[in-house]
């Protein structure tokens, strides 16, 4: 961020006798220098850990309903329990227990998203910028018609197209995201064609295949990583809207959008119901956007917001 | 100037064919026949059914029936709602003001607060003014709308009582005759002062609502643009002439910085539109996008088809029209291309 930028430059990097930095060693010497990021990745971490650790984690089973426990308020509130730290819902489930096996779904479709999307985005981007003509021209003008319907109603006709479901919100939102992919890597691919490297290996014989993911595709790859951290947390709130419409993840499971748009008729009575899960997406969502506002710093200067 | 726009106008022709064709196709893919959705669960003797089937052009070949479709959009037939019978085209036109002026406030409140705000940070960078700022507007662009809403009406309405909950108007007290379906023009035509600051209440939250997306991304441009702006060559010599910090950024800075925040702001009009259908449903206000939703609800699906088709053809003109008024405004653009 800001201050990043006033800081003096890396000069003085922690290596012995003036061999360059192993990249990994550089890499987090320039991330550590935006500390919000550095407290956004324990966060990211933390989240990464519950949701991987639920089953330890959660006191109780995430569609487990208490019959005689329902809408309990949270602990500290009048007529909670410390049995539910966080309440219960309507059906007298655990909140503290959903919101955390609901990080395992919200994380999964984010990652989810990302990888298929950048991985599409790679194939497509490298064949539009080396084949040029039909083929630049047809996955281009498919592209455009993906960004010219906004993004959520595009998952939404995907969605209502294709029934509503976990797997199916993870498809309309990996198209709505596949062409900020495509174009960015084509871009960049583009960008490094016209570089003597690439000729000097055209020269001496490599094959199409390999001079596209072995020689060039390395080289795009810094602003590739940053979008992809941020593309994560874009599919996060999409895919909790979808659920908050009930176009997304179907009941029990303990989607956090879904949980709010469940809970909605709740709002004026037992207001935790809502709070809560949407709690959970704010900061998870915060926390990636600002561990991807790092990884640009640090990756790649030339993106870094001054 | 002319060549340009035609060139431009020419390039979103096949956007437009190819959005015909998309939602021609995703409808042909939702299972289930057309004839028996509308017929409901009881069925109908084959007949009737045949006959049904005739009269919607689903014993054509598909290519014909495509053609039709385009046909008959060309001819501003954007089919008709399986639930109302009504054209979508009208029932799209009755609403879409509501989702107009919704948008629009959003976008304005947005600007009002999010141009000062970008500004702010640039000037006082690295201060306790802009980590707060960017802080906020980080928070702002991740936040989940929906949540956001639910808390505002939680807050706003229920605890301090200051605002209504939903919809545009309250109707048991005030009824105005829609003349352009904007509801604060309608009730000043009316003369209605009552009508008028109800309206006025009803559309603060949502407009909040739906604008705080575009306020944190039009702060944090602002504030980019404005940073590359203050270290021009131009402005330090304005700031060696001795003119005040107020007019060195306000005048000299300022307008060049907005150009990219223009770009922005017309880009946030799709955001709008989308963040809409959110919002709408929400706080029940009778727009396109809590009409989109609750078509999916009832398997209405030439009133999604022509919505989407709608909403999405209105967003690519937006976007040639900003890329036109950018062309005007900035001759680089123009005759770069």
């Amino acid at each position: 961020m800001a201050d990043s930028v006033l800081a003096p430059a890396p000069v003085a990097l922690p290596t012995a006798g003036g061999s360059p930095p192993r990249p990994l060693a550089a890499f987090w010497y320039a991330f550590r220098e935006n500390r919000g990021a550095v407290v956004a990745l324990g966060i990211v971490v933390a989240i990464v850990l519950l949701a991987a650790l639920a089953d330890f984690v959660a006191p109780f089973p995430p569609a487990e309903q208490h019959r005689e426990a329902v809408r309990v308020a949270p602990f500290w509130a009048e007529g909670g329990s410390t049995r539910f730290l966080l309440g219960t819902d309507d059906l007298g489930r655990d909140i503290l227990s959903r919101v955390i096996y609901g990080a395992r779904i919200s994380l999964f479709i984010g990652l989810s998203v990302m990888l298929i999307s950048v991985a599409c985005g790679i194939v497509l981007g490298l064949i539009a910028a080396f084949r040029g003509g039909i083929a630049d021209t047809i996955i281009m003008r498919l592209m455009d018609l993906i960004t010219a319907v906004p993004g959520l109603v595009m998952a939404i006709l995907i969605v209502a197209v294709l029934g509503p479901n976990l797997f199916n919100t993870i498809m309309a939102v990996t198209i709505v995201y596949l062409p900020r992919y495509v174009r960015l890597v084509r871009a960049s691919t583009l960008g490094e064609l016209n570089k003597e490297y690439v000729t000097a290996a055209r020269v001496v014989g490599v094959g199409t295949l390999r001079l596209m993911f072995v020689t060039v595709l390395p080289n795009c790859l810094a602003p590739l990583i940053v979008q992809g951290a941020l593309g994560v947390s874009d599919a996060i709130l999409e895919a909790a809207a979808l659920g908050f419409l009930g176009l997304g993840a179907q009941p029990p499971t303990p989607e956090w959008g879904a949980m709010v748009g469940d809970g909605r008729e709740f709002i004026r009575s037992n207001p935790w119901i809502v709070t809560t899960p949407g709690l959970a997406i704010l900061v998870t969502v915060v926390s990636i956007n600002l561990l991807g506002d790092g990884l640009r710093d640090a990756l790649d200067p030339k993106l870094r917001r001054s | 100037m002319f060549k340009f726009l035609l060139k431009r106008l020419a390039l979103t022709l096949p956007t437009f064919l190819a959005l015909m064709l998309l939602t021609f196709l995703a409808i042909r893919l939702v299972p289930g026949d057309p004839v028996e959705v509308r017929m409901g669960e009881r069925g109908i003797d084959p007949v009737r059914a045949e006959e049904m089937r005739h009269l919607l052009g689903l014993d054509q070949p598909i290519w014909k029936q495509f053609v039709d479709y385009v046909w008959g959009i060309l001819h501003g037939d954007f089919g008709t709602s399986l639930v109302t019978s009504e054209k979508v085209l009208t029932e799209f036109a009755a609403l879409f003001p509501a989702t107009i002026e919704l948008s629009f406030f959003a976008i304005l409140f947005a600007m009002v607060l999010g141009i000062p705000a970008g500004i702010l940070a640039a000037v006082k960078r690295g201060t306790v003014y802009d980590h707060a700022l960017m802080g906020a507007a980080l928070t702002g662009y991740s936040m989940p709308i929906f949540w956001w809403g639910l808390l505002l009406i939680m807050f706003m309405s229920e605890y301090l009582g200051l605002t209504p909950i939903s919809g545009r108007t309250d109707l048991i007290r005030f009824s105005v005759e829609p003349i352009t379906g904007f509801m604060l023009v309608d009730t000043l035509i009316a003369g209605d002062k009552g009508a008028f600051w109800d309206a006025l209440r009803h559309l603060i939250l949502p407009a909040i609502v739906l604008g705080t997306i575009p306020l944190a991304v039009i702060a944090r441009i602002t504030r980019s643009s404005m940073l590359e702006v203050l270290s021009e060559d131009y402005v330090r010599t304005a700031r060696a002439k001795g003119l005040s910090p107020f007019r060195v950024v306000g005048l000299h800075a300022l307008r060049n910085a907005l150009i990219p925040v223009v770009t922005v702001i017309g880009l946030q009009v799709g955001t709008a539109l989308a963040g809409a259908v959110l919002t709408e449903t929400i706080f029940s206000w009778p727009g396109v996008g809590k009409w989109l939703i609750e078509s999916i609800a009832r398997r209405d699906y030439p009133a999604l088809q022509g919505g989407i088709l709608l909403i999405s053809s209105i967003v690519v003109l937006m976007n040639l029209l900003i890329d036109v008024m950018y062309g005007a405004i900035n001759p680089r653009i123009r005759h770069g291309r």
